[in-house]
């Protein structure tokens, strides 16, 4: 699997950008931080629409070096701006297919089409189109280019409530159904919690860190951890569809949740979000709980956040290689359980929820 | 129209077809000229714009008069003439197409520059992401989406030949059929004394005009409704 | 305060101005007068003289016979009409829009075929061999000049072979300026317009063409105007009509 390497430098305005990342050349890598440290200029310039300094290499394509600078025009990017930006003289099938390969009648289209739901839009011109929609057929044209790495600008940052919820499916869908590789600016982490695999994160200029997603989410050092929101995503399989009370079970590696029943099958893999302030920890396996899921780990590592809580990182028992879980406790129940870095508890799972 | 001498048709034709050439040439011209001032980040390019524009205040004899230089045996127009062993190129059909292109540069540059500039960077940039060379971009998308002002540019163009006047006057020479054209006419009758005919063509001036500047703000319209 | 002040500088430059334009108005009078473009030169000086004799001010416009005309009858505020011809003037005074007691011969032009090249033009010869491009004249309908170099050539026999080199300016100002910047090797024009130029000429012989009589007219505007009145008398003295023969014309009763 190849690599994206992208290091750049130059002004932007109050601050000098000098970021650099590395991410695997697979699967979606969030570009996450707060508006204006840079991500969607660095985006810019991975995409050839500016130019600054520095070096971009993907997989084994060199897009930019000293002495060198591939126009935007032959970067096999394709490119998913704020707005939608269609071209207003087009009908939806003309903006569809304006960068397609002219040779282009292969089954794709219509796969594309029906991924994103456009069928039945495909004659019509792009002014009568609903916000969702007109995003949808921004990111087909996209995809229809035939790029080799797919960049997406806070795709829903400029839509309301109800076409986001239109289209994070559609996204989702896409991240697991092709294998193209994709950056996803965004300062909304529910969108990374949903979409990313891989993390950058970004601040006033800088690449603060960057690796799997989990990792970045449990890292106690890093800011994410801290936040009111911290959470962290794991993988799951489905180890059965129906367990009884509308309930289905997970498994984390050898770790069993349950979970609200959604329609799956056993086997198939989703992805569930497990916040900080929805986990608590117990000395035993209480049995006199209604919290459902209690699972054996131990605490890894443990900061104090605030005058009142504490964060422990946690690796489940029965899931050593996978990804840590954490949990927001109060600094009161920490000291009179006698918690501390290494023992052993229990893992209250309040709730689960999962990301499709 | 019965009444009127033939040779008011001959001006009629010849006024047409001066404005038709007219007009082509200078969408041919005035487009990448418009997009040059639109695109281009180099500073002086205002100084162009102004030079461009500079028609729009300067009186017509003034114009006119340059151009007679111009065109003449001192002026680069008469070394071009020569290419065929003529002297000049003042009293000629290729004259005055030279001239109404001058005099009339204005009103075709400035409508399909400002609508290149109200299209912005961003439909470009989607071009250049979806692999079209600058090339493509300018006739797939810049084009396309620039037409409301191509059309305006090209109307007002063909519009400001048919009423021009003073600069015709200047470097025509008034020959039938090759450089008297209709605005010449309608001075020779007034000058003449001919009332009727000059208040005929008077009111198909006036009743053009009307139609072009109706028709100019009815498109201009429609183009803010589609653009919205 | 302030406004005060204001209102104070205001009627105080108010008053100045008025009496400057009194003082200014009551020293002389002043006529308008419209005079053929062929005339320019010699009606300048002429005002000049005007001036310096009667001590009233003769205000010029300058333009094409045939647009004073259509402006008087558009009632133009003009109070005499230098024409270059003897049919709009007759005209006016028929229409009752001139005084006809007051019409008269001014100038009487005369024909030239010029070029500005030394030894292009050396008499009638030019014309019959014609190794020109391009003959510029007046527009024969609206200019006398135009007409006169018609007629010359029709009498030359020349004209049906001449009519493909000639271009028209709409005033014999412009025949001239076709010939002046070369764009038009040779014109028949106004002996007026070349005094001191240089260049070859012909001076066409009368005979070949009926005299160009500029007549003017006191308009009915100006019958009330003592200047104007003034201007016309002026007009037919001495001082004017030697300033006229100077500038290339021949005068009524003159041989």
């Amino acid at each position: 699997m190849g690599l994206i390497r992208a290091r750049f430098a130059g002004r932007l305005g109050r601050f000098a950008l000098d970021a650099a990342f590395e991410a695997p050349a697979a699967g979606v890598t969030g570009l996450f931080g707060p508006s204006g440290c840079g991500k969607t200029t660095v985006l810019r310039a991975i995409a050839g629409l500016n130019r600054l300094a520095g070096e971009c290499r993907v997989g084994d394509e060199t897009w930019q070096e000293v002495g060198r600078f591939v126009p935007a025009h032959r970067r096999a990017v394709g490119y998913v701006f704020q707005e939608p930006s269609l071209f207003a003289h087009l009908s939806v099938e003309g903006n569809l297919l304006f960068g397609a390969p002219k040779r282009w009648r292969g089954p794709s289209f219509e796969e594309i089409v029906d991924l994103l739901g456009l069928a039945r839009l495909l004659g019509r011109g792009v002014e009568g189109l609903s916000g969702g929609e007109r995003q949808r057929v921004a990111i087909g044209r996209a995809l229809l280019s035939e790029p080799r790495l797919l960049l997406m600008d806070e795709p829903l940052s400029a839509l309301d409530q109800q076409a986001r919820a239109e289209i994070l499916p559609f996204l989702e869908r896409l991240a697991r159904a092709t294998a193209l590789p994709m950056l996803y600016v965004t300062h909304d982490m529910r969108e990374i919690e949903r979409l990313a695999d891989h993390l950058v994160l970004m601040q006033a200029g800088r690449v603060v860190a960057s690796g799997p997603l989990a990792d970045m989410q449990s890292d106690p050092d890093l800011p994410l951890a801290a936040a009111r929101e911290a959470a962290v995503t794991l993988s799951a399989r489905v180890a059965a569809a129906d367990a009884g009370d509308g309930l289905m079970a997970l498994a984390v590696g050898g770790a069993r949740l349950l979970a609200p029943r959604v329609l799956a099958r056993e086997g198939d893999a989703l992805r569930l979000r497990i916040a900080a302030g929805d986990v608590s920890l117990a000395l035993s396996r209480p049995a006199d709980s209604t919290i459902v899921n209690s699972l054996p780990a131990s605490i890894r590592s443990a900061r104090v956040l605030n005058d009142s809580d504490m964060l422990a990182v946690l690796a489940l028992d029965e899931a050593p290689g996978e990804a840590r879980i954490l949990a927001r406790v109060t600094r009161r129940s920490w000291r009179e359980l006698g918690l501390s870095e290494g023992r052993a508890v229990h893992a209250q799972v309040k709730g689960v929820s999962l990301q499709g | 129209m019965q009444g009127l001498s033939p040779d008011v048709w001959i001006a009629v034709r010849l006024t047409l077809e001066l404005a038709l050439l007219t007009t082509a040439l200078l969408l041919l011209l005035g487009t990448p000229l418009a997009w040059w001032l639109a695109r281009s980040r180099v500073r002086w390019k205002e100084g162009v714009a102004a030079v461009v524009a500079m028609p729009l205040v300067l009186p017509p004899t003034v114009l006119g008069f340059y151009l007679l230089i111009a065109l003449g045996p001192d002026g680069p127009g008469g070394a071009i003439a020569g290419l065929w062993g003529a002297r000049t190129l003042a009293f000629s059909f290729a004259g005055l197409v030279i001239g109404s292109i001058v005099y009339s540069l204005p009103f075709v540059v400035q409508p399909i520059r400002n609508a290149f500039e109200a299209m912005g960077e961003r439909p470009l940039e989607v071009a250049a992401t979806l692999r079209a060379s600058p090339a493509q971009a300018f006739w797939r998308v810049a084009l396309p989406l620039a037409r409301p002002g191509l059309i305006t540019g090209a109307v007002l163009g063909f519009a400001h030949t048919v009423g021009e006047f003073g600069v015709v006057l200047m470097i025509g020479g008034a020959v039938p059929g090759k450089t008297k054209v209709l605005s010449v006419a309608i001075y020779d009758y007034v000058e003449t004394s001919r009332w009727r005919e000059a208040g005929l063509l008077s009111a198909g001036m006036v009743v053009f005009s009307f139609v072009v500047i109706l028709a100019t703000i009815l498109l201009g319209r429609r183009a803010a409704r589609a653009g919205s | 305060m302030r406004i005060r002040r204001l209102a104070f500088v205001a009627a105080a430059l108010g008053a100045t101005w008025a009496a400057a334009w009194g003082a200014s108005a009551a020293r002389a009078a002043e006529t308008h007068v419209a005079v053929a473009a062929n005339f320019t030169e010699a009606a300048r000086e002429i005002a000049v003289a005007f001036k310096a004799g009667t001590g009233h001010d003769a205000v010029l416009s300058f333009g094409a016979s045939g647009q004073f005309y259509a402006q008087i009858v558009q009632a133009a505020p003009f109070e005499v009409f230098l024409s270059a011809d003897d049919e709009r003037p007759r005209k006016l005074a028929e229409e009752g829009l001139g005084v006809a007691s007051q019409r008269f011969t001014y100038a009487i032009g005369k024909l030239v075929l010029w070029s500005r090249s030394a030894g292009l033009v050396t008499g009638e010869e030019t014309l019959r061999e014609a190794k020109f491009d391009k003959l510029s004249i007046a527009n024969p309908v609206g200019a006398p000049y135009g007409a006169a170099a018609i007629e010359t050539m029709k009498k030359l026999g020349l004209h049906d072979a001449l009519k493909p080199k000639i271009v028209e300016g709409a005033s014999i100002a412009q025949a001239f300026q076709f010939v002046e910047t070369g764009n038009a090797e040779v014109g028949l024009v106004a002996l007026a317009q070349i005094v001191g130029k240089q260049g070859s000429r012909w001076l066409v012989p009368q005979s070949l063409y009926a005299p160009i009589r500029q007549d003017a007219i006191l308009l009915k505007r100006g019958e009330g105007n003592p200047a104007a009145l003034a201007f016309v008398a002026f007009l037919k003295g001495p001082q004017a009509r030697a300033i006229v023969e100077k500038y290339g014309y021949a005068l009524d009763g003159a041989p």
